[in-house]
């Protein structure tokens, strides 16, 4: 901000004192209310402008002091001004708006990442060393946290006010979106998407812990498995392991390093190996072919949860894969659906 | 703005005055002459009362969602009712009030006689439109009756199509048939403008009710198959499973939000253009002068119809929409804004120098401006990327859409309906009751609304039958202000329906108005004009009617 900040430090600090206005919890929350006023002061003005010169009119011109009218045709240059100054006002908005979208879905390379599965109703969030929760999630501050979410079902929409974030939760798709929390404390979390019966249940708490308290958390709720590991077993229980093998001959290529690779398909197409793609390529084999390969392998539609795909696939990014490479696609890519970018691209 | 001043009313003798012998509405008798009418006029009446017999329907819903939301607990009912409330609420004002409400009732009755027509170029289609409108209407109660919906109005996949068992095909069937009775409406009025304007009416002559009428009409026509189409598949996934939609069948959830918002962004054009229209006429009036900048406000018309098609995806950014197309529909909804800021000022510089009075319809004019600048303006926040992924989804939605839907529409729709009420009924209404209910309901809107863009930026999500108890003083502020504002609504069913019989002898042109309409007798003949008018003088112009008066009074006297 380039206003006073003094004067803008006080004007927060009031407003975060009243119950007019949710707290600034995250190093988003700043930016957000920055455009927030901007935008609440050019209404402002605007409607100052307009009811002025509505009362100031109907005053000026009311029938007992003026009571004969005259005509006016019209003013090319009053036009030209009302067209060209709100015009002008938009576009600042559109940018400064633009900016800020761009601040909110392109997480930083060093975030941490945790799993999310929106379900008729409930928020379920799985964290790498394997602690599951259930309509709450544990975070450190001071370090970006991205959230890669999936729905189950219907269309939820993860969504945490005093954070200034929100995301929609799809079917059939990841999304990601992340926060640094700034202070510790707990924060709701709502489902915003209309998604049935008990939508407006569907709330949980973010808790926002020191980096100290966090670790004491996260040993105090382990489950003694990390998502890797669940999905190590989840790999031979379904007999994954019966053809990627990882051997040369086998009948299914070997996944060690597969994540962030790409891939030559056999209707000629290349696809970079993430998330959404590995996803795909369970539940839907005979569309994604690697070349050199029949397409024998069955579809596990069905047979295997959002949860048991999010361990699969943490599995197979541990195989032998490159780190950098990996964080580079996290994070520039907030549509995971049709994976397109070429790697090592960052805005 | 009170009643500073009476006014420019030029009644008959009310001794001596009566309604004309023959007229529209006693032209022929029996409830068949009525059911069977080809006339535009008796059209527009039968659609005055349906609309307003499902305004209060949807209105009832309003009061039962607000009742509810003024404790955090879910007390009054269970969850599944209150998603039931909110989706009759929505599909009801949507599909059966603000679609259909200006252009099926104000339009009908206007619009062929703005542009010196004796009827519509297709009196029985028109007729045809207003059954279907209820065969739809009585679908869509039928779903009510025997156990609602509750998919909201946006029918979102796949939440309605594999979640929910309530009946969501009958109700999507219904919405289907009232799109056909839009789509009806709107090719009607396209044909009568182009085909039947009477001598001298061009284009640049034409009042602007008409001109904003046609621009709706344009988005009814273009736009309201996609819905019709969408529906259809909703309706298809959810009885035999094709799976457009379904991503386990290799379908795109995300395909549904594109298709329905094609049609429903620009739906909100169909329904406030109109409603710009008959803000135009009133400010004019009372005004005594020409709409300034009229071609500045004629193509501002069209152009908002035009851009409307291509912001639908202002309402995905949150959905995972590609970075790029985000940017691409964010600048074009704020290209959008535009034209909306240009009438407005138009507006407000219509008054200068002007002659103003202060008539109820004038009143809810003001009122459409203020509440229409906030409406407008907070769609700009919604537009600004950023700001819109913590506002949307949130009661700054429904506030926002309720200040452009019902702060604009609906207080322009009410402007109209007493503008033209001498026109179609030959009489009056009780002047300072009017007043009193413009002002209530300007105050109950006020009440019920601003607190609930407060709300949103706090986060209280929409669609919400149960909330935090920190949300709950904002909360309970609504509901008051919900209160007024159905007293405020109420108020004009009373004294409108008592005008009926009691009200003062209207005349020909109670306003002093320019528009054809006012040339011909309250209430009108079936046939509009004698003889086919013969226009030599651009709409708005005072002083070719204040020369015609005088010949009159010269003539007559
Ligand atoms: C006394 C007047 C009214 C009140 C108090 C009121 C209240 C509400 C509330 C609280 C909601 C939000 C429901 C939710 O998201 O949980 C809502 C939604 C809505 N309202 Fe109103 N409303 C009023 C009048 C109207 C009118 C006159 C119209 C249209 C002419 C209208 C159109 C809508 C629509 C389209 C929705 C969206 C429904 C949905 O989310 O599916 N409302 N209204
Ligand atoms: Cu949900």
């Amino acid at each position: 901000m380039h206003i006073s900040p003094v004067l803008w430090q006080f004007l927060v600090k009031w407003l975060n004192a009243s119950a007019l206005f949710p707290r600034e919890a995250s190093t988003i929350a700043p930016y957000a209310d920055a455009l927030y006023f901007f935008l609440l002061l050019i209404t402002v003005v605007g409607l100052t402008l307009v009811g002025t010169l509505i009362f100031g009119f109907a005053i000026r011109y009311r029938k007992e002091k003026h009571p004969v009218a005259i005509q006016v045709e019209g003013s090319t240059l009053l036009e030209a001004t009302w067209t060209i100054i709100p015009l002008a006002l938009f576009l600042i908005c559109f940018v400064w708006g633009a900016l800020l979208y761009f601040r909110i879905y392109n997480p930083p390379t060093n975030s941490m990442n945790i799993y999310v599965v929106g379900k008729q109703w409930m928020w379920k969030a799985e964290h790498e060393g394997g602690q599951h929760e259930i309509n709450a999630l544990h975070v450190p501050v001071g370090k970006p946290v991205q959230l890669t979410m999936i729905s189950q079902d219907v269309f939820h929409s993860f969504s945490v006010p005093d954070f200034r974030i929100k995301r929609e939760v799809i079917p059939g798709r990841y999304s990601t979106v992340w926060f640094q929390a700034t202070t510790p404390g707990s924060y709701h979390i709502f489902c915003t998407q209309y998604c049935g019966t008990n939508h407006s249940q569907m709330i949980g708490e973010v808790t926002a812990m020191t980096p100290d308290d966090y670790q004491k958390w996260l040993q105090a709720s382990t489950s003694g498995m990390s998502l890797a590991q669940n999905g190590e077993r989840l790999f031979a229980s379904m007999g994954c392991n019966a053809c990627h093998t990882g051997a040369a001959a086998a009948r299914g290529p070997n996944l060690a390093g597969v994540y962030g690779s790409k891939l030559q398909l056999t209707n000629g197409s290349e696809v970079l190996v993430n998330d959404a793609y590995l996803r795909d390529a369970i539940l839907n084999p005979s569309e994604h072919v690697t070349a050199g390969y029949a397409p024998i392998m069955p579809t596990y539609q069905g047979q295997v949860s959002e949860d048991g795909l999010i361990d699969l696939v943490e599995y197979i990014k541990g195989l032998q894969s490159n780190y950098r490479i990996q964080q580079t696609l996290v994070t520039t890519e907030s549509d995971q659906a049709a994976p397109t970018t070429p790697a090592g691209v960052k805005p | 703005m009170s009643a500073t001043s009476s006014t420019i009313v030029n009644l008959p003798d009310q001794k001596t005055a009566t309604l004309p012998k023959r007229n529209y509405l006693n032209n022929e008798d029996g409830l068949l002459s009525w059911l069977f009418t080809g006339d535009h006029k008796r059209i527009a009446i039968l659609y005055l009362i349906s609309i307003t017999f499902f305004f209060f329907i949807g209105g009832a819903f309003a009061g039962l969602i607000r009742l509810e939301l003024l404790t955090p607990q879910p007390d009054l009912v269970a969850s599944d009712t209150y998603n039931k409330f909110f989706s009759m609420h929505g599909i009801i004002m949507v599909f059966l009030f603000l679609v259909p409400s200006v252009p099926a009732t104000l339009g009908n009755f206007l619009m062929p006689i703005m542009i010196g027509a004796k009827d519509l170029a297709f009196p029985k289609v028109n007729l045809l439109s207003w059954y279907l409108y209820w065969v739809g209407g009585l679908f869509t109660l039928a779903a009510l009756v025997l156990g609602g919906v509750d998919t909201g109005w946006t029918f979102t996949t796949p939440l309605s199509t594999h979640y929910l068992n309530t009946h969501v095909v009958t109700a999507a069937v219904g919405i289907f048939i009232i799109g056909f009775s839009s789509i009806f409406t709107g090719l009607n009025f396209i044909v009568t403008i182009h085909r039947m304007r009477a001598p001298g009416m061009t284009w640049f002559r034409l009042p602007l009710f008409v001109w904003s009428n046609y621009a709706a009409s344009l988005l009814m026509v273009l736009g309201t198959p996609v819905l019709a189409i969408t529906l259809v598949l909703v309706a298809l996934e959810r009885t035999i499973g094709i799976g457009v939609f379904d991503p386990t069948k290799g379908g795109d959830p995300l395909l549904f939000q594109h298709l329905f918002w094609f049609y429903s962004h620009p739906a909100v054009y169909i329904m406030i253009l109109p409603g710009m229209g008959v803000i135009s006429e009133v400010i004019s009036t009372f005004s005594r002068k020409r709409v300034f900048g009229y071609t500045a406000v004629a193509f501002s018309s069209v152009a908002i119809a035009l851009f409307g098609f291509f912001v639908w995806a202002h309402h995905m950014f949150i959905m995972g929409v590609s970075n790029y197309s985000a940017l691409v529909f964010s600048l074009l909804t704020m290209l959008v804004a535009v034209p909306s800021a240009i009438k407005i000022f138009n507006w407000a510089f219509t008054l200068q120098k002007g002659s103003i009075t202060f008539e109820t319809p004038m009143l809810y004019a003001f009122g459409f401006m203020g509440l229409f600048t906030i409406g407008g303006m907070t769609g700009v926040f919604l537009g600004a990327l950023g700001m819109d992924i913590h506002l949307t989804e949130t009661y700054f939605i429904v506030a926002h859409f309720h200040f452009v839907m019902v702060g604009g529409m609906l207080m322009a729709f009410l402007s109209g309906i007493h503008f033209w009420w001498p026109k179609m009924t030959g009489r009056m209404y009780p002047e300072s009751l009017s007043k009193l209910a413009a002002v209530t309901t300007f105050i109950g809107f006020n009440l019920t609304f601003l607190p609930q863009f407060i709300l949103g930026y706090l986060g209280m999500p929409r669609r919400y039958h149960a909330y935090p108890p920190e949300f709950q003083v904002l909360n309970v502020l609504s509901t008051a202000g919900a209160t007024v504002l159905g007293v405020g609504y109420m108020l004009p069913l009373l004294y409108l329906g008592w005008s009926l019989k009691y009200g003062a002898i209207a005349g020909n042109n109670p306003w002093q108005a320019t528009g054809l309409e006012w040339q011909i007798q309250s209430p009108p003949l079936t046939e509009n004009f004698i003889e086919v008018p013969v226009v030599d003088h651009e709409a708005y112009d005072y002083e070719w009617l204040a020369h015609k008066t005088e010949q009159e009074v010269t003539t007559v006297g």
